[in-house]
């Protein structure tokens, strides 16, 4: 392997890494504040993939059905809190988890019915629908590149906010002591249809930005909910800076554990898991 | 926990068994033609029982929630599959005892590792492990891919030269499965009555008042973990024997959420609740398959459902019916499932209303 190879290779583990951060630390907000396991993480990750195809289909331009996704992805999220999740908030896991199990039945077979089971591509937009050469048969697409620029703005967006806002000291709190938040006048009424809102949009936003890159199939929410849960998981479940950290280290284990590996690359990452939690049962930051 | 049933448990449990356990004499008059079909579901609603059964141990009992137990069920299929000779019958009298030891010794790998982890932490890691497994054994070569192992023969049950039960005749099998759970419930319900039961009971209570008082807790989880992982190993290859195959997705995490749905319909650590959940939940499916093409539809809303409304299952209405509860306190309302005693001296906080 040499180096242009490795260096393609690393940029493709950062790549996965930072569209696994945007999907996990969704599912690790609405769990750290919430008390939630959302395992319709996925789907929804599956229905931003598929809206954008869907609207750039109709309108024949991915960033206008980008913009277009975006809002129908957080009233999704807001109805969903709403109907269901808010009566679910004094009961134990189990239920949480049943409930969304049941819901990703439902959304798996409304994206069935409404775009059937075929394969569908979205084709990358311009004006990234380019290619750096890197050396003579070595290329690097550019919008792997400006995913990647995306995916850190956004990281840097959540920790700006995480650190430096009146909301993001309400959310540490939120976390830390959900009961003292509420004891303290703050509307974790209000809190809560904000962060699953937030949470479903992210990890919708990932699946619209992803969707040229991946192909567009029925069951692809299933894995990628699994894999960001091993991500939470490492990275200590509530924390943002254990999803950045651990979504890129899962990341990288993944690509290079497929190029290296590829007997056993599906197992890496569980393996992974299996030796953090041996070492800290709680995750890497929590 | 129930420590004791209501007599009209035990009358519903006897009447379910004798309605069962006579199918084949009443089946031919109401099914007519459809009946083998009919026995053969029934014997596959007989052994998901026993596998809900198996993990109403650690979810009602001992108050784990297990989101990875179909890796036992997949196990003890695979285990049968990889086992069996290729053009051979294999013996049970081996066979039951290997898939038992292999459950075991992977119940007691996992379970060391996930025993340390608590409540979501608890979720999460059996989910992935129960993905490892799944991933090896849909890459692996020798266990067939994606497509998965046939079982050309299934084991038999003889005695020297003379066989016990042919295991091959539909009839015979469906009456050895339910044998199977016979027994596995009664084992069960012995077990959650002993010694042993009330300390996981305690911990499902308290488990720091446990430890404070002298258990190893973490002891007592992990021999419930390979206990339950051995019943669902045992479920998991009379499932092979009756569809004829080990396949990967009777390792996914897809298999655990139903098995844990089953649980749920059925009321959990009851023991005997996950037996009526994981009919129902056969009946239903059979119900929605024959309506329409998007049944996981109206599954899904069936799931939603029976959280929102039935939390404590169908178990929870036999044992304590609507119509014979006193008028309940809006506490008790809010959390109809809650019937431990409150930890702390004080209710929890509401919510402040906007």
């Amino acid at each position: 392997m040499d180096l242009a190879f490795f260096g393609v290779q690393l940029l493709n583990g950062l790549q996965y890494g930072l569209l696994l951060f945007l999907i996990a630390s969704g599912l690790t907000l609405i769990f750290g504040i919430m008390g939630i396991i959302n395992l319709a993480h996925g789907a929804m990750y599956m229905i931003g993939a598929y809206l954008v195809w869907d609207l750039t289909m109709r309108l024949g331009n991915f960033w206008l059905a980008i913009v277009i996704a975006i809002p129908i992805a957080v009233a999704l999220g807001l109805v969903i809190e709403r109907l269901f999740l808010d009566t679910l908030y004094k009961r134990d896991h189990l239920y949480q988890v049943l409930l969304t199990f049941g819901l990703i039945l439902v959304i798996n077979e409304a994206q069935r019915i409404i775009w059937g089971g075929d394969v569908h591509s979205v084709a990358i937009p311009a004006p990234f629908d380019a290619s750096l050469q890197l050396t003579d048969n070595l290329q690097y697409s550019v919008y792997r590149l400006f995913v990647m620029g995306v995916c850190l703005a956004l990281a840097g967006v959540i920790y700006w906010v995480i650190r430096h806002t009146r909301l993001g000291i309400i959310i540490r709190a939120g976390a830390v002591n959900r009961d003292m938040v509420e004891g303290l006048g703050i509307n974790v009424r209000t809190l809560f249809t904000l962060i699953f809102s937030v949470g479903v949009a992210l990890t919708a936003f990932a699946g619209m930005i992803a969707a040229p890159l991946t192909s567009i199939t029925p069951g692809m929410g299933d894995s990628i909910l699994i894999t960001c849960f091993v991500v939470v998981v490492i990275g200590g479940i509530g924390s943002i800076k254990g999803a950045f950290w651990g979504a890129i280290l899962i990341g990288m284990a993944e690509t290079f554990g497929s190029v290296l590996i590829p007997s056993i690359a599906s197992m890496v990452i569980y393996l992974i898991m299996a030796a953090v939690l041996l070492v800290k049962p709680r995750g890497l930051f929590a | 926990m129930l420590h004791r049933y209501p007599k009209r448990v035990a009358i519903i449990m006897l009447v379910l068994l004798a309605t069962v356990a006579t199918f084949p004499l009443w089946g031919p008059a109401v099914f007519g033609s459809q009946s083998d079909f009919m026995l053969e579901k029934l014997t596959l609603m007989v052994i998901l029982a026993l596998f809900a059964m198996s993990l109403d141990l650690l979810v009602g009992i001992v108050g784990l929630v297990s989101l990875g137990h179909a890796l036992f069920f997949g196990l003890g299929a695979y285990t049968l599959a990889l086992a069996s000779p290729e053009f051979d019958a294999a013996s049970m009298w081996w066979m039951l005892p290997l898939v038992m030891l292999v459950a075991a010794v992977a119940a007691l790998v996992v379970g060391l590792l996930v025993i340390r982890t608590k409540g979501i932490f608890f979720i999460m890691t059996t989910l992935a492990f129960g993905q490892m497994l799944y991933y090896l054994i849909s890459t692996a070569p020798f266990a067939g891919g994606t497509d998965g192992v046939f079982i050309m023969f299934r084991p038999t049950l003889t005695a020297g030269e003379t066989m016990l039960l042919d295991l091959d005749n539909p009839q015979s099998f469906f009456y050895f499965c339910l044998a199977m759970l016979v027994v596995g419930f009664l084992f069960l319900r012995w077990l959650t009555r002993s010694y042993f039961g009330q300390v996981l009971d305690g911990i499902h209570d308290n488990e720091h008042r446990m430890q404070a008082l002298g258990y190893a807790t973490n002891g007592y989880k992990l021999v419930a973990f390979v206990i339950a992982g051995v019943l669902a190993a045992i479920a998991g290859m009379l499932a092979a024997m009756q569809y004829g195959f080990a396949n990967p997705a009777q390792l996914g995490w897809h298999t655990s959420g139903e098995v844990l749905m089953m649980l749920i319909l059925g009321g959990m650590g009851t023991i005997f609740g996950p037996i009526l959940g994981a009919f129902a939940y056969e009946i239903l499916l059979y119900t929605y398959e024959h309506l329409t093409v998007h049944w996981p539809i109206l599954m899904g809303l069936t799931i939603i459902a029976a959280v929102l409304v039935l939390p404590r299952g169908i178990a929870g209405v036999i044992t304590d019916p609507p119509w014979r509860r006193k008028a309940t306190s809006a506490e008790e309302e809010e959390t109809p499932d809650d019937r431990r005693p409150r930890r702390g001296p004080l209710p929890r906080a509401r919510r402040v209303k906007p």
